[in-house]
C-alpha cells in the first residue's frame, strides 16, 4: 500500500521548461510565495528536527558524546540491532525475489489478490505487529504452554525481536521488484533458456543484472526500517538493559531517564543511518535513471 | 484464457511460488488471524465493552482525528512542495528532494525525541510558541505535529511523479483561450491531481492512524486528552489483559483494512485519470 510512496523514482528536472513558458508560468509573486510557504513547511517540519538531533547530541559536548557511545549498555544495543538487520534483512531479501519472480514472470488466478496480502504490513499499526506475535508465542499464547516446558524464549528475547523486524519489513523487497519485473517482461529470460541456459545461469546472468538497482533500493529501506523498528520491537522486547534493547528502544530507555545527551547521542547514529539511506537511495535512483536513458537513447 | 494455454518456458514457478506462499503465512497471514481468533473468544457483549469504553472511545477520536487533520495538512503543504521542485528551480533543490523521504528513513523515536525537545517549553520553537499561549507538546497539538511529519512524504511522492509526467498543452490550450492561471490550475491540472491527491492524502491517513513511535513522546499520554489508540494496546498487554488488547486491535486492523480498500480504489482511479499503471 505504501508502495505508491517508496518506489523508486527518477525524473530529469524539467522546471525550466515551465518557468521559460508564458503559459505555465505563474506570476512572480505567485511563484515566490509557494515557495515561501512550501520551504518554510519543509524547514520547519523536516530540516528542524533532524538538526535538532545532533544539537542536542552535542549540547554538553564531545566528551559527553563519544562516552555516551562507548557505554556498554548502549554498545550492546548497537550489537543486538546489526544482528536482527542482519537476519530479518537477508530473509526479506530472499522472499522478495522469490515472490517477485513467481508474480512477475508467470500468470496465475490470484495474482492480484497475493500482491494485496503481500502488501499487508504496510497497513498494520507497528504496536500490533508486535501483538501478533505475543499472541502466538507469549506466555499466555498458543505455543505458550509448548515453549515454557521445552525452555524456549521468543517474547521478551531476541527471535522475538527478530520476528516482529521480519514482519514490518516484509513487503519492502517485493514491492519493489513485482511492478519493475512486471514492466522488464519475460523476453530476455526466454531467450536465454532457448539457448541453452539453465534455470539459475539465467536469473544469475540476464534476470539479476536488470532489476540489480531496484533490489538495491528495496535492500536499502528495507535496512533503515529494520534498524529503526521502535513499536513493534517495542511489543516483544521486554527491554532489559544489556540484553533485549535495540538502538530506539535504548534512546527511549535513556530518554526516559532524563539522560538527554546519552539518548541524543545514540539517536544521532540513527540519524546518520537514515540521511546515508537518503544519499545511497538518491544515487541509486539517478543511477537507475541513468541507465534507462542510455538504454532509450541506443 | 484456457484454450491459450502455454508450456511454461521459464522455471522455478513451483518452487517460487510455494516459497512466497508458505513464508508470508507463517510470517503474516497465521500470526494476523491470530488477533480475529484471540478475539472469537470474546463474547460479543464483553467485545463491544472493552471496545466502547470511554477511554477507548476518546483515544479513537484523537487518533482519527488528529489524523485526519494532519491528512488534511499535508495534502495542501505537500501539493505546494511537489509543485515547486517539479515546476521551480530554486538553490539546493536536490537536496530538498532528497530529504523529503526523510520521515521514512529516520526512525520514529528519533523523530519523537526531536520534536518533543523543539516544541517543549524551553525548546527552539517552543520558547516562542507558548508565551503566545499555544502549548504544542505534551497535549494534542503534539500528536498533530507528529503525525503531519510522518505522513508528509506520502503525499509529495504521489503528487510528484504525476505533476512530471503532466503534458504542458492542455495548460497552453488553456492560456491561450484566454484563462487565468488560476482558473487553468483549477480546471485543468487540478482534476488530473485529485486522483494521485486524495491517494497521497489516504496513505498518509492510514500511517498516521497507526502511528506510535513517534507519537508518545510529544503527546503527554494523559487519559482521555492525548492518549492514542496504539498505546491503549500497549498499556493493555502490559496489564497483561490480552483479550483487551486484542479487541482493540481488531477494531484498528478492520479500520486499516478498510482504508486500505479505498487507497486500492484511489490507485485504480489514478492510473485511469493519468493512463499511467498505479
Amino acid at each position: 500500500m505504501a508502495g505508491a510512496a517508496t518506489a523508486m523514482h527518477w525524473a530529469a528536472d524539467h522546471a525550466g521548461r515551465f518557468e521559460s513558458n508564458v503559459a505555465t508560468r505563474e506570476p512572480a509573486w505567485v511563484r515566490w510565495l509557494i515557495l515561501a510557504v512550501s520551504l518554510t513547511f519543509f524547514g520547519v517540519f523536516l530540516l528542524l528536527p533532524l538538526v535538532a538531533v545532533f544539537a542536542e547530541a552535542l549540547r554538553k559536548g564531545w566528551t559527553t558524546y563519544l562516552t555516551a557511545l562507548a557505554e556498554p549498555d548502549a554498545l550492546s544495543a548497537v550489537r543486538l540491532t546489526l544482528i536482527t538487520a542482519a537476519i530479518a534483512v537477508p530473509l526479506n531479501l530472499v522472499f522478495g525475489v522469490a515472490a517477485a519472480w513467481a508474480i512477475a514472470k508467470f500468470d496465475f488466478r490470484g495474482r492480484h489478490l497475493l500482491i494485496t496480502l503481500i502488501d499487508l504490513p504496510f497497513s498494520v499499526s507497528p504496536v500490533i505487529s508486535g501483538l501478533i506475535y505475543v499472541l502466538l508465542f507469549g506466555a499466555g499464547g498458543w505455543f505458550g504452554p509448548w515453549l515454557a516446558q521445552h525452555d524456549i524464549k521468543i517474547i521478551f528475547a531476541v527471535p522475538g525481536i527478530v520476528l516482529a523486524t521480519v514482519f514490518v519489513t516484509f513487503p519492502f523487497v517485493a514491492r519493489e521488484l513485482i511492478p519493475l519485473m512486471e514492466a522488464q517482461g519475460r523476453e530476455e529470460e526466454e531467450a536465454a533458456l532457448v539457448l541453452g541456459a539453465s534455470g539459475w545461469q539465467t536469473f544469475w546472468r540476464v534476470t539479476l543484472p536488470n532489476i540489480k538497482w531496484g533490489l538495491l533500493y528495496g535492500v536499502i529501506l528495507c535496512n533503515a526500517r529494520a534498524m529503526g523498528e521502535f513499536g513493534a520491537v517495542s511489543v516483544v522486547s521486554g527491554h532489559v538493559r544489556g540484553q533485549t534493547n535495540t538502538m530506539p528502544l535504548h534512546v527511549e530507555i535513556l530518554y526516559n531517564e532524563y539522560n538527554f545527551a546519552a539518548a541524543f547521542a545514540v539517536a544521532s547514529l540513527l540519524a546518520l543511518l537514515a540521511l546515508a539511506t537518503l544519499i545511497i537511495k538518491s544515487w541509486v535512483e539517478s543511477r537507475a535513471g541513468q541507465e534507462q536513458q542510455q538504454e532509450g537513447a541506443s | 484464457m484456457a484454450a491459450t494455454r502455454t508450456f511454461r518456458v521459464l522455471p522455478g514457478f513451483g518452487l517460487s511460488l510455494g516459497y512466497t506462499l508458505a513464508y508470508l503465512s507463517l510470517i503474516v497471514l497465521i500470526p494476523l488471524a491470530a488477533v480475529f481468533l484471540k478475539t472469537a473468544s470474546l463474547g460479543l457483549a464483553e467485545f463491544w465493552d472493552v471496545v466502547s469504553a470511554p477511554r477507548v472511545v476518546a483515544s479513537y477520536k484523537l487518533s482519527f482525528g488528529a489524523s485526519l487533520l494532519a491528512a488534511a495538512i499535508n495534502a495542501v503543504f505537500g501539493l505546494m512542495l511537489a509543485w515547486a521542485l517539479v515546476r521551480y528551480s530554486f538553490p539546493g533543490k536536490r537536496i530538498v528532494d532528497a530529504l523529503i523521504d526523510l520521515p521514512f528513513a529516520l526512525p520514529t523515536a528519533v523523530a519523537g525525541i526531536a520534536l518533543t525537545a523543539l516544541y517543549a517549553k524551553n525548546g527552539w520553537l517552543g520558547q516562542y510558541l507558548e508565551p503566545l499561549g499555544i502549548k504544542v507538546a505534551f497535549g494534542p497539538p503534539g500528536v498533530l505535529v507528529a503525525l503531519v511529519f510522518i505522513g508528509l512524504p506520502f503525499v509529495v511522492r504521489t503528487v510528484q511523479p504525476v505533476l512530471e509526467d503532466l503534458d504542458l498543452e492542455p495548460e497552453e490550450a488553456a492560456a491561450s483561450l484566454g484563462a487565468h492561471r488560476w482558473q487553468t490550475f483549477r480546471l485543468v491540472v487540478l482534476p488530473v491531481l485529485l486522483p494521485a491527491l486524495l491517494t497521497g492524502f489516504a496513505l498518509a491517513l492510514a500511517r498516521a492512524v497507526g502511528e506510535y513511535g513517534s507519537v508518545i513522546f510529544i503527546a503527554g499520554n494523559i487519559p482521555m486528552v492525548s492518549e492514542i489508540t496504539p498505546l491503549l494496546i500497549i498499556t493493555k498487554l502490559e496489564q497483561y489483559d490480552y483479550t483487551g488488547a486484542t479487541a482493540i486491535a481488531v477494531v484498528m486492523l478492520l479500520l486499516s483494512f478498510i482504508l486500505l480498500a479505498i487507497i486500492n480504489g484511489l490507485q485504480a482511479w489514478t492510473a485511469r485519470r493519468t493512463g499511467r499503471e498505479a
